[in-house]
C-alpha cells in the first residue's frame, strides 16, 4: 500500500441529506480530501485534513438508498453521493485506512461493558430459572461458550425483564367507602369511624367539595379531627334519610352545610365533560350523571320515589350518581405515588395536579372537535388475512422423529429405488379403462373380501393399536421418556438442551469469516464431540429391556450432532484447500 | 401428538371428500390390480352413504395431468344405470371416471421415459378444500367435512409448496386430512398433512383386505374419533424440498423474511425478492486482491 495512494471519483457534495448536491470531483488521499465542484463559480469547495474527520458512515448496498459516504467532523458531516456502489466501496476503503492512521489507538476496552444493573439482571435471571442456571454452568463455566455469546442468544429474556421492572400501580378499592361502617357501642350514644390515610385520599378524590373544604378549613378554621367529625356527622345525617333534619342542621352550622349540599365542583366538572362529548353520542344514557337533578331519572338513595320540594332537593344524593362517581375515580386510579401520611400535603398536591390537567384537557378538546370520531361498532370487520403461526416446542419432535430413526436403523436405501414404468401412455390409460369396463360388466367382486382376510386385518389392527399404546404410552400425552428411569431421563433432557444451545451457536457462526469465528467453531466442535460420546455412553449403559427405547430417543440427537461434525470437517477441508489468504483473512 | 386445534363435534353427519389416485403409470406397475382396488373403494363409498342419510360424499380423481370431480352425492344429476345392475353411485362414478380418463389422456405431455410421473395431489386437495368452503357457507347445519386421500404414487417434490399451502389452509379451517397410502414407501407429504391437520395416516400392509381397513379406520366420523382409538402414526418425515430445484433436502438456507428454503447460496430470495447481505470481509478481501493486482 503506497502512501501516495489516491482515489479520484465523480461525486456530488451535499451539505445536508435533503440537499440535491453539487456535482464535482472528489479526490481522496491518505492525508486529506479535496472536493472541487464542476461549476467554477460555486463556492462549495471542500478541502479537509483527515485528522479532523471523526468517523465515516455509508449506505448499504442492498437498501434502496443511493450510494452515500458520510464523513463526520466536529461541527457536522460531509455527505458525498457517488455514482455507484463500487466507487463507494473504494472510497470507503481509503477513508478507513486514512482514519485508522490518524486516530490514536483506541483504549483497551474490556470484553463487554456491563452496567451493574445488567449484572444484577443476569444474576437474577439465573437464580430464578434453574434450568438456565444449569445450562450456564455447563457451557460457560467449562469454557465452551463465553459470557457474551451465551447472553447474546438470550436477549429476549433480558428485554422481558426490563418491562417487568415497571411496578404495578395499585388503584383504589372499589368498595363504596360511603358506607364506611362505623363501630357503635350499644350502650353509649356514639358511633366510631375508622379513617386511614388511604381512605382520606380516596375521599378527596371522590368529592372535590370536601377536598376544597379541607384546604380551606384546616388548620385555619378547625382542626383535622373536628373536620372529620363534621364530615361524618353529615354522612350520618344522609344515611338517616331525614332531609328535614339535614336542612335544619345545615341552616345551623355553616360548615356542616358544605358537606350536606351538592358538590358544586363536581357539577362544574360534569358540565365541562358534557360539553366535550362528541355530539353524535346519545346523551339520554348520561342523564343519570347529570347533577342538574331530574327527579324522574334519579334513584333516590332512601328508596323513596316521591319528588321533593325545591329546598330539600339539595340534601339528597342519588345512588346512581354515587356509583358513577365512585367508578370514575377507581378507573382513574391513583395519580399520586407517594405515601399518605400527611393529608394536608396530599390535598395540596391533588389540587395542583387538577389545575395542571385542566389546560391539557382544553387542548385535547380542541383537537377532538377538529377530528371526526369513528364509532367502532359501525366499522367493517377487520378480517385478519394472516393466520397465527403455530410454532411448536421442539421437544415434541422427540416422538415424531422415531420413524426417521427406524428408517435408518433398519433399511437404509433399500426401499427407495425408483419404480420403472415401461408402458407408454396409450397402454397405461388403456389398461385403466379396461379395468373400469370390467367392473361395469361384472359388478363388484363377490365376495368383496374373504372372511379370513378380514379377520386377519382386524387382528393386525388391534395388535398394532394396543402395541403402540404400550410402547408409546397410554395417551398421546405420555411419551417414551416416561418409561425410562428418572436419572436417565434427566440426563437425556439435559444433554438435549445443551446440545440444542451448542448447535445454535455452531450453525450461527457459519459462514466463517474471521479468526474469532474459527476459534468459536473449534470450541463448539469439541463440545459437540464431548456430548456425542456422553450420549453413546448412555446408550450403552442402558438396561437391556430399555436399550431399544433409549437408542430410539438418542438417535435423532446423535444425527443432528453428526451433521454438525460432518459439516465442520468438510468446511475445514475446504478452507485448507483454498490456502491461506493474504493479510490474515480466513 | 397432533397440532390441530381440537374441535367439538355435535353429531356424526359427515361430508367425506375422497381424492382417488388414477395415475395410470402407477397402476400398471403396482402389483394390486386397479379393478380390485376400485371395487373395494366403491363398496366403501357406498357404506359411507349407508351410515347416515345426511352423509354426503364427493369423489375427486387425481390424474397425471389434471384433476376432476367424478361424483357428488348431493347433485341431482345422478341417475340409475341403464340396465339396473348397479346402484346409481357406481354407475355414475364409473361413467364420470371414464370420461375423466379420456380427457386426462388428451392432456398427456411427454415425460422422462422410464420413470413414473407423480399425480397432481396438490390440485385435488385444492379442489376438495374449495368444495368444503362452499359446504361451510351452506348454512348452520352443514355436515362436518373431512378429506380422505387414497394415494399410491410417490410425492412430486415440485408440488411441495402447493401441498403445504393446501395443508395449512385445511388446518386453518379445521378440516382433517386422512391418508390411506398404498405405495411402497411412506409419503412424506401425506404424513405431514395428517399430522398437521389432525387426521390419520395409515399404510395398509395387506392390500386384499383394503375394504376392512377403510371401513375400520377411515369410515369413522369426527365425532366418534373422540372416543375411538385409531392407529397412531409412529413418526413424521418433516423434510422439506428446496424452492429452487424441488429436491428434498436436510440442510439448507432459509430466507429470514419469508422462510423459503434454498439448497444453495443465493443473492436474492426468489419468493420475496429480499437481498441477502454479504459478509463484510468478503468484499474487503476481494478489493484487497484487486488492489494488489493493480
Amino acid at each position: 500500500m503506497s502512501s501516495s495512494q489516491q482515489v479520484v471519483k465523480r461525486a456530488k457534495y451535499k451539505t445536508t441529506v435533503k440537499d440535491p448536491g453539487t456535482p464535482g470531483v472528489l479526490k481522496l488521499t491518505q492525508e486529506k480530501l479535496v472536493f472541487k465542484p464542476n461549476d467554477p463559480t460555486s463556492n462549495n469547495r471542500v478541502e479537509v485534513d483527515f485528522r479532523l474527520i471523526k468517523n465515516h458512515k455509508h449506505t448499504k448496498e442492498g437498501s434502496n438508498k443511493p450510494p452515500w459516504l458520510n464523513l463526520g467532523h466536529s461541527q457536522g458531516s460531509y455527505i458525498f453521493e457517488l455514482e455507484n456502489f463500487s466507487d463507494l466501496h473504494v472510497c470507503r476503503e481509503l477513508v478507513g485506512i486514512a482514519l485508522s492512521k490518524h486516530v490514536e489507538p483506541p483504549k483497551v476496552v474490556s470484553d463487554e461493558q456491563l452496567s451493574p444493573a445488567e449484572m444484577t439482571l443476569r444474576i437474577k435471571l439465573l437464580q430464578e430459572d434453574s434450568k438456565l442456571q444449569k445450562l450456564h454452568k455447563d457451557l460457560v463455566a467449562s469454557g465452551k461458550l463465553t459470557e457474551s455469546e451465551f447472553w447474546a442468544t438470550k436477549k429476549k429474556l433480558l428485554d422481558q425483564d426490563e418491562s417487568r421492572k415497571l411496578k404495578q400501580r395499585i388503584g383504589f378499592k372499589n368498595s363504596l367507602i360511603f358506607d364506611t361502617k362505623p363501630t357503635s357501642d350499644g350502650r353509649i350514644n356514639q358511633v366510631k369511624f375508622q379513617l386511614t390515610p388511604e381512605i382520606k385520599y380516596q375521599i378527596f378524590a371522590l368529592k372535590p367539595a370536601v377536598h376544597q373544604a379541607f384546604l380551606n378549613f384546616v388548620p385555619s378554621k378547625m382542626s383535622e379531627v373536628d373536620f372529620w367529625n363534621k364530615y361524618f356527622k353529615a354522612e350520618y345525617i344522609h344515611s338517616t334519610k331525614n332531609t328535614i333534619a339535614a336542612a335544619a342542621e345545615a341552616a345551623e352550622d355553616e360548615d356542616l352545610a358544605v358537606f350536606l349540599k351538592d358538590d358544586e365542583i363536581l357539577e362544574n366538572e360534569a358540565r365541562k365533560k358534557v360539553r366535550r362529548v362528541d355530539p353524535t353520542l346519545d346523551m339520554e344514557a348520561d342523564q343519570g350523571d347529570d347533577y342538574t337533578h331530574l327527579p324522574d331519572h334519579g334513584i333516590f338513595r332512601d328508596g323513596s320515589k316521591e319528588t321533593a320540594e325545591a329546598q330539600n332537593t339539595f340534601y339528597r344524593r342519588t345512588l346512581l350518581q354515587d356509583l358513577n362517581r365512585q367508578s370514575e375515580v377507581v378507573l382513574e386510579g391513583k395519580t399520586l405515588d407517594m405515601d399518605m401520611e400527611h393529608p394536608r400535603t396530599v390535598a395540596e398536591v391533588l389540587a395542583r395536579r387538577k389545575q395542571e390537567s385542566d389546560g391539557v384537557i382544553e387542548e385535547e378538546r380542541r383537537n377532538r372537535i377538529s377530528k371526526m370520531t369513528q364509532i367502532e361498532d359501525l366499522q367493517a370487520q377487520d378480517d385478519h388475512r394472516f393466520a397465527p403461526l403455530c410454532i411448536k416446542d421442539p421437544r415434541d419432535y422427540f416422538d415424531s422423529q422415531q420413524v426417521n430413526a427406524l428408517k435408518s436403523l433398519d433399511d437404509s436405501l433399500a426401499g427407495k429405488e425408483q419404480i420403472r414404468c415401461n408402458l407408454g401412455s396409450e397402454e397405461a390409460y388403456g389398461s385403466l379403462r379396461e379395468s373400469i369396463s370390467k367392473i361395469k360388466a361384472i359388478g363388484l367382486m363377490d365376495p368383496l373380501l374373504s372372511p379370513e382376510v378380514a379377520f386377519k386385518v382386524l387382528n393386525g389392527l388391534t395388535k398394532n393399536i394396543s402395541s403402540t399404546k404400550s410402547h408409546l404410552g397410554k395417551s398421546s400425552q405420555e411419551s417414551v421418556l416416561d418409561i425410562l428411569p428418572n436419572t436417565t431421563k434427566e440426563k437425556l433432557l439435559d444433554h438435549w438442551v445443551c446440545s440444542q444451545e451448542l448447535l445454535r451457536h455452531f450453525w450461527s457462526s457459519y459462514p466463517v469469516t474471521t479468526q474469532n469465528l474459527v476459534n468459536k467453531t473449534k470450541r463448539m466442535k469439541d463440545a459437540i464431540s464431548q456430548i456425542y460420546s456422553k450420549l453413546e455412553e448412555i446408550k450403552v449403559s442402558a438396561k437391556s429391556d430399555l436399550r431399544h427405547q433409549v437408542s430410539l430417543v438418542v438417535h435423532p440427537m446423535q444425527q443432528a450432532l453428526d451433521a454438525a461434525l460432518l459439516h465442520y470437517d468438510a468446511d475445514v477441508r475446504k478452507r485448507n484447500a483454498r490456502g491461506t489468504k493474504p493479510n490474515g483473512y480466513v | 401428538m397432533t397440532s390441530a386445534p381440537s374441535k367439538l363435534y355435535a353429531d356424526d353427519v359427515s361430508l367425506l371428500v375422497v381424492t382417488l389416485d388414477t395415475n395410470p403409470f402407477f397402476w400398471t406397475t403396482f402389483p394390486f390390480h386397479f379393478s380390485e382396488f376400485l371395487s373395494q373403494v366403491l363398496a366403501f363409498l357406498n357404506s359411507i352413504l349407508l351410515l347416515g342419510q345426511l352423509n354426503q360424499l364427493v369423489v375427486i380423481a387425481t390424474g397425471c395431468n389434471s384433476c376432476g370431480y367424478i361424483y357428488d352425492s348431493t347433485s341431482n344429476r345422478n341417475h340409475a344405470s341403464t340396465n339396473g345392475t348397479m346402484p346409481a353411485l357406481y354407475s355414475n362414478l364409473l361413467h364420470n371416471l371414464e370420461e375423466f380418463l379420456a380427457r386426462d389422456q388428451k392432456l398427456t405431455m411427454p415425460h422422462a421415459p422410464v420413470t413414473v410421473p407423480s399425480s397432481l395431489l396438490s390440485g385435488s386437495l385444492s379442489m376438495a378444500l374449495c368444495y368444503i368452503q362452499r359446504a361451510f357457507r351452506s348454512g348452520p347445519m352443514h355436515p362436518q367435512p373431512r378429506i380422505l386421500c387414497l394415494q399410491g404414487s410417490t410425492d412430486g417434490p415440485e408440488q411441495y409448496v402447493a401441498i403445504m399451502n393446501a395443508i395449512f389452509s385445511a388446518q386453518r379451517s379445521s378440516v382433517p386430512v386422512d391418508s390411506c397410502y398404498i405405495g411402497s414407501n411412506n409419503s412424506a407429504f401425506l404424513q405431514q398433512a395428517s399430522y398437521i391437520t389432525g387426521g390419520i395416516y395409515y399404510r395398509p400392509p395387506q392390500m386384499d383386505g383394503l375394504f376392512q381397513y377403510l371401513s375400520t379406520v377411515f369410515a369413522t366420523d369426527l365425532h366418534s374419533r373422540a372416543f375411538l382409538r385409531l392407529p397412531k402414526s409412529l413418526g413424521v418425515d418433516f423434510r422439506a424440498s428446496c424452492f429452487c430445484h424441488k429436491q428434498t433436502i436436510d440442510m439448507g438456507y432459509v430466507c429470514s423474511v419469508c422462510l423459503s428454503i434454498f439448497c444453495e447460496h443465493h443473492d436474492k430470495c426468489s419468493t420475496c425478492s429480499s437481498v441477502f447481505g454479504q459478509a463484510q470481509s468478503n468484499v474487503a478481501s476481494a478489493d484487497n486482491r484487486k488492489r494488489k493486482a493493480s
